[in-house]
């Protein structure tokens, strides 16, 4: 059973409202892809207006998280913060976004100034709330300012009306507020698939690793699922402007609202790809069957799954929190796709979850999930093998508004500083907080959705953790520095690294932090050893995070790209690029925007945004070198007992690869062996990506290389100019 | 010795393809295998030797996650 609302409920909370402005517009139609409007509102003055985009704008930037960096690059100045009204939270879908008959065409992207990295920050999310924006008539929603008061804000694309309204009384929790407003919005049943809610949460408002849910009504559970734009503390910033929410409702969808230049490519291109899916998917990656989640076993196996805040990487617990046990827990079956026609449909659920704890204890809730990084983040990270652990987790970060990634790296930090006695009771307020603590981790997080005991601090992620610790409990700095799995301000994802220099860049050597969207390279680096020098594996640290980011420009997802393959791509030259898959995408965004680029130029359109990217972070004061440096566990063994756990391996690669005999070292000898091996192995392979990147050694691209790119605007030169 | 994917690998007895991605835990369901060059469809791996001073390619093609 998931929540329903009583018509009573519906009313006072109606009543309870006022209407603070109304706007009335004229939908712009979408053509190839674009309606060519942005929706600006301010919510100190509530202003609300239209802003045009241009053709060069289209081409510099694309769309997506193009047009997001490019709106909050022209809102902030270099002093600007997070929690600063100009701040904007920026969502947009992209030209491809919003197709239905290609799998994974259902994204939006949402960039803003970080709370976690106090850069900027891009994080991708499906749910509707993307496509239906764009049928609303609007490629961006640029959302600006500060309120006084809780509101909401209501985009009805149909009528053409956008309200906004002071809102009292909603509940703050994702998945009550998005049932409440859905069924307040919805003039019947059927009428709740045209509705999509943005909100975040109660633990939003006392942690910076707030998220934003993005929902779609699902008719066969007949309730809410929620989609999670999780990492950078995007959650933080919205709940700090006092928005509740933001409603859109579109009824209309078809098959040709994005309007393409060729409807009948596009087809052909899905038919293609679906009969992919369908033939080859269940020996494959089973993504239909168990989500993302087939990955817990196989990280295992490989030793890449963090156990303990990234201390190892297999544990022989895994199977308690495997794929095949969470299948036990997905409920109906049958595949979920999270926007139309996503036949790949890895969004599994799980309804009639019965609560242990917290307010909702008792309750039987629908769980969105668990995905692999939360099953990782919250399970294994933190020693916790428990499935029913998992998704209870998994439900309150989701309906708190917290990124279930952040939340299990900083209370997998947290643990290890315990049982290193950098924190302890007194502190915690009793909360034992040791590894595979499931009850005390539990707690922590209802404290901080109240903002009480030590639920106060636990949420603001492991930097600032870091600082606190070190500042008032006198704790080491350098121990702090090496096991707190962050960079930039963010929270690592949940792959290990140590034993692939590639991954170690793909984490650390990326614009807004350590999350694998940007490169994900362990196999073909690790176990395949197919880029075995510094020039092969910058040459992949060039060529995949580009390869991502166009995901993020265009509102698609990354799934249907790898995670299916052509039953010949294992005899094709690279097959990890999945060379057919790559030339769908350059017909698919032909199909849609009648342009006619090649592969080379679809990496070139990223190129321009990352490079723009990366001097955005300059102009806010980050953005060279030192920010991308990486923790040394990211690197290699920080402490004895990680040796230990694989000491011949680490023995061997004393004498094979540094050419020290490791016989009568101490432990101690050896780390420090390692580490000044490793960290030195880093600096090169950062020379090696920078330079094909088009940087200079610090970090910053060079005038040349952002002229080649027709990404010379004058402030931006200005910006790289001293570091030339 | 042989050699796997251009690393150095012990060479055991009536190895096969099946026993070396056994000895690995290579788990992952899409494998590309070439032994001395030549591709290995999966339904051969059991019946495939493996002789001591093999190059032997078992690839992950998957640039995930
Ligand atoms: S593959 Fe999964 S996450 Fe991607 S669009 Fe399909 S259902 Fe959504």
């Amino acid at each position: 059973m998931t929540q329903h609302i009583s018509p009573e409920r519906i009313q006072e909370i109606k009543a309870a409202r006022q209407v603070l402005k109304t706007y009335k517009y004229s939908p712009a139609a979408v053509d190839k892809g674009y309606t060519n409007k942005t929706l600006y509102i301010n919510i100190s003055d509530n202003t609300i207006a239209e802003k045009e985009i241009t053709e060069e704008i289209k081409d510099k930037f694309i769309g997506g998280k193009g047009f997001g960096l490019w709106y909050l690059w022209n809102a902030v100045n270099k002093d600007t913060k997070w929690n600063d009204p100009e701040n904007e939270i920026v969502i947009s879908p992209g030209p491809i976004g919003g197709i239905t008959q290609y799998p994974g065409a259902g994204k939006s992207l949402v960039v803003s100034l970080s709370p976690t990295t106090d850069s900027v920050v891009d994080s991708n999310v499906g749910g509707h709330f993307g496509p239906l924006l764009k049928f609303s008539g609007w490629d961006v929603l640029e959302l600006q300012g500060k309120s006084e008061e809780e509101i909401i804000i209501y985009i009805n694309g149909n009528e053409g009306a956008i309200s906004i309204e002071k809102a009292p009384l909603e509940e703050l929790n994702s998945h009550i507020l998005a049932e409440e407003l859905t069924a307040l919005y919805a003039d019947d049943e059927e009428d709740k698939r045209n509705i999509s809610v943005v909100s975040s949460g109660a633990a939003a408002e006392h942690a910076m690793i707030g998220l934003l849910n993005f929902s779609f009504y699902d008719k066969r559970r007949g309730g809410q699922r929620l989609k999670q734009a999780g990492r950078g503390g995007i959650g933080t910033v919205f709940r700090h402007k006092k928005v509740k929410a933001i409603v859109i409702k579109y009824k209309g969808v078809r098959g040709d609202s994005n309007h393409p230049a060729d409807l009948k490519k596009i087809q052909e291109l899905g038919v293609k790809l679906h009969k992919e899916i369908h033939d080859y998917d269940d020996i494959q990656t089973r993504k239909r069957q168990v989500g993302t989640a087939n990955l817990v076993e196989i990280m295992n196996d490989y030793d890449l799954l963090p156990v303990n805040n990234f201390k190892y990487g297999y544990n022989p617990e895994t199977w308690r929190i495997s794929s095949d046990i969470l299948k036990t827990y997905v409920t109906q079956n049958v595949p979920d796709g999270c926007w139309y026609g996503c036949s790949l449909a890895c969004a599994k659920a799980c309804d009639n979850f019965e609560l242990k704890t917290g307010p909702y204890k008792g309750h039987k809730v629908l769980v969105d999930g668990a995905e692999y990084e939360t099953v990782a983040g919250v399970g294994s990270c933190c020693g916790i093998f428990d499935m029913d652990y998992v998704f209870e987790c998994n439900f309150y970060c989701d309906t708190y508004g917290l990124d279930t990634i952040s939340w299990g790296t900083t209370v997998a930090f947290l643990m290890e500083c315990y049982e290193n006695d950098i924190i302890n009771k007194d502190i915690t307020g009793g909360l034992e907080l040791v590894f595979g603590n499931r009850d005390a981790a539990m707690e922590l997080l209802h404290q901080v959705a109240k903002g009480e005991g030590f639920g106060k601090y636990a949420g603001l992620g492991v930097k600032k953790l870091k600082k606190r610790f070190v500042a008032e409990y006198g704790a080491d700095k350098d121990f702090l520095e090496a096991i707190g799995m962050e960079c930039k301000g963010m929270e690592y994802s949940q792959y290990m690294s140590k034993e692939s220099l590639a991954q170690q860049g793909g984490y650390a050597l990326t614009n807004k932090g350590p999350q694998h969207d940007e490169a994900w390279v362990i196999f073909t680096d690790m176990v395949n050893n197919l880029i075995p020098t510094f020039e092969d594996k910058a040459e992949a640290l060039h060529y995949f995070p580009m390869f991502r980011t166009w995901f993020g420009l265009q509102g698609l997802c990354k799934l249907p790209w790898n995670d299916i393959e052509p039953a010949d791509n294992k005899q094709t030259d690279e097959p990890a690029k999945v060379p057919e898959h790559v030339q769908n995408y350059v017909e698919l965004y032909n199909s849609v925007t009648g342009k006619n680029i090649d592969k080379e130029e679809l990496i070139r359109q990223s190129e321009r945004v990352y490079n723009f990217q990366r001097v955005f972070a300059l102009k806010l004061g980050f953005g060279t070198r030192e920010f991308d440096k990486p923790p040394y566990r990211s690197l290699g063994p920080a402490t004895k007992e990680e040796y230990f756990s694989r000491q011949d391996r680490y023995d061997q690669q004393l004498k094979e690869k540094m050419g020290i005999d490791p016989e009568g070292k101490s432990v101690e000898e050896k780390i420090a062996l390692h580490r000044q091996y490793r960290e030195q192995q880093f600096e090169e392979l950062t020379d090696a990506v920078y330079k094909r990147r088009g940087w200079t050694k610090s970090g910053v691209p060079t005038i040349e290389h952002l002229q080649a790119l027709g990404m010379d605007y004058p402030e931006v030169i200005e910006l790289v100019k001293p570091y030339q | 010795m042989i050699q796997l994917n251009n690393r150095r690998e012990t060479y055991d007895e009536g190895m096969t393809v099946s026993s070396l991605i056994k000895k690995k835990r290579y788990t992952h369901p899409m494998l590309i295998v070439r032994v001395n060059g030549q591709f290995i469809e999966e339904e051969m791996y059991a019946e495939t030797p493996i002789n001591d001073g093999d190059d032997v390619k078992i690839i992950h093609p998957i640039a995930g996650g």
